[in-house]
């Protein structure tokens, strides 16, 4: 099954009490997501959640084993595997989408992983976006308190700031500043404000050809800001060892030597790498070749059709918890420079 | 399944260009299978040296990792390379670290 084939599988994820349920309910309401599987996680005695979520979508499943980050990947693979062979058997509808709300407490990093790296799961499945609910009221505390909703955060390729409206204080540019600085690359909603259209927020993704080069922009849309320095790095605070950067090349990349590299970098820090996103401009091919990936894990490499602006270099905008700038662009540079190097030998 | 060795096929990684012929299909030069990876092989050579260690391509559906005392070990593709390498050379191997660096910048050709 090729990438554009698969199932996208969307992550609705976002600390305690941040609307994760009330935003699905609400995307699950329009037209373009009628056929879309959810997955709940039951945290807890009472399974609110689902509860609530049931009279939404007739097709929850619930995780009966508690926290989905840690103890149940197992689960969540038989879950999904479970609901795609009901599916292939004509028990439920052919749902063309799959909705996971994590828990508030989880770490999605694992979530994302089961669907990608499952040898079973990607032959049918694909990572779609990740979207991560914040509570503009309490999210000062959250990040300050607790290094799964920072984490969440950062993972997000899309930013969903709920409870604006109940936000006395009146801190959003601060609360926008913050998200920016901890994840560049993903679009902010206001859910109190916005019309979100469900579109913008789950279905436009990198593997969509009409949207891809607009997905493509939104990764490198605050490019400038980000490759001359570490941004937003304050090691006083307390999720400040997370922070993005973004790598700048003049001259063309090689893909086998990047490919070594990123490698190389993912195993010996790909707990630190939170994500990785970026546009390449490849030796020998005349368009760009759009990488991502989410710690361990590179999705496979995504052709651009063109090159979404004038500007011909290399970007790439790493998300990273404690790793320098400085020493990441030398590294490339200098493997890079070996392929150039053996010129004789493309 | 290869019925003269019993070597089953391996699983694309992101890195293959063939695994994603989309992608690669404007190639001005197209390499083929066993051209990219031999040539892989001679860059990860150049950053293997630094372990003492050698990569070659062996019948283009595995790679075989050795260290100077012939010690060998059989990889599937670059994912697996990394931790086969670091657990072999007894060392962490970090594109970070700076004398690994400083080594390639030093490198002209070898």
């Amino acid at each position: 099954m090729t990438t554009e084939s698969a199932i996208p599988v969307n992550i609705i994820t976002g600390f305690l009490g941040s609307g994760k349920t009330t935003l699905l309910q609400r995307l699950l309401r329009s037209p373009q997501l009628a056929n879309t599987a959810v997955l709940i996680n039951e945290f807890g005695e009472v399974g609110l959640d689902h509860m609530l979520l049931e009279a939404v979508d007739t097709e929850t499943v619930v995780l009966q084993s508690g926290c989905i980050c840690c103890t149940i990947r197992g689960d969540l693979k038989d879950s999904i595997s479970a609901l795609y062979g009901k599916r292939e058997r004509g028990e439920i509808p052919p749902f063309e989408r799959l909705a996971i709300e994590t828990t508030g407490l989880a770490d999605p990093a694992p979530i994302l992983f089961t669907v990608m790296a499952d040898p079973v799961l990607r032959h049918h499945f694909r990572l779609g976006n990740v979207v991560t609910t914040v509570d503009a009221v309490n999210a000062a505390r959250h990040m300050a308190d607790n290094p799964e909703s920072v984490k969440q955060v950062a993972i997000a390729d899309r930013l969903v700031l709920t409870k604006t409206d109940l936000d006395e204080a009146g801190d959003e540019a601060e609360i926008h500043a913050a998200l920016r600085a901890l994840n560049p690359t993903a679009p902010i909603f206001e859910a109190a404000s916005d019309e979100i259209e469900p579109d913008a927020l789950i279905a436009n993704d990198i593997h969509d050809p009409a949207g891809k080069t607009a997905e493509v922009r939104h990764w490198l849309a605050r490019e400038a800001d980000l490759s001359e320095t570490d941004h937003g790095h304050d090691v006083n605070r307390h999720d400040g060892d997370i922070h993005a950067f973004c790598l700048i090349f003049e001259k063309p990349l090689d893909w086998t030597a990047f490919g070594i590299w990123l490698t190389m970098l993912l195993h010996a820090h790909g707990e630190a790498v939170l994500r990785v996103k970026g546009l390449l401009n490849v030796v020998d091919l005349p368009a760009p070749v759009a990488i991502h990936g989410v710690q361990h894990l590179v999705h496979p490499p995504v052709h651009l059709e063109r090159w979404p602006d004038r500007d011909r270099r290399s970007r790439i905008v790493f998300i990273v918890r404690g790793l320098e700038r400085g020493p990441i662009l030398r590294s490339l540079a200098a493997f890079n420079r070996l392929a150039e190097e053996r010129a004789t030998f493309r | 399944m290869c019925g003269l060795c019993g070597v089953l096929g391996v699983e694309d990684h992101w890195t293959d260009t063939a695994a994603s012929p989309a992608v690669f299909a404007g190639r001005k030069t197209p390499r083929t299978r066993r051209h990219e990876r031999q040539r892989r092989a001679v860059l990860a050579n150049r950053v293997l040296a630094f372990y003492g260690m050698n990569l070659s391509d062996w019948q283009g559906t595995r790679y075989l990792l050795a260290t100077a005392t012939g010690r060998t070990q059989i990889i599937d593709h670059l994912a697996a390379l990394w931790p086969a390498a670091a657990k072999m050379a007894k060392t962490p191997c970090d594109p970070l670290d700076p004398a690994l660096i400083t080594s390639l910048e030093a490198d002209r050709g070898r």
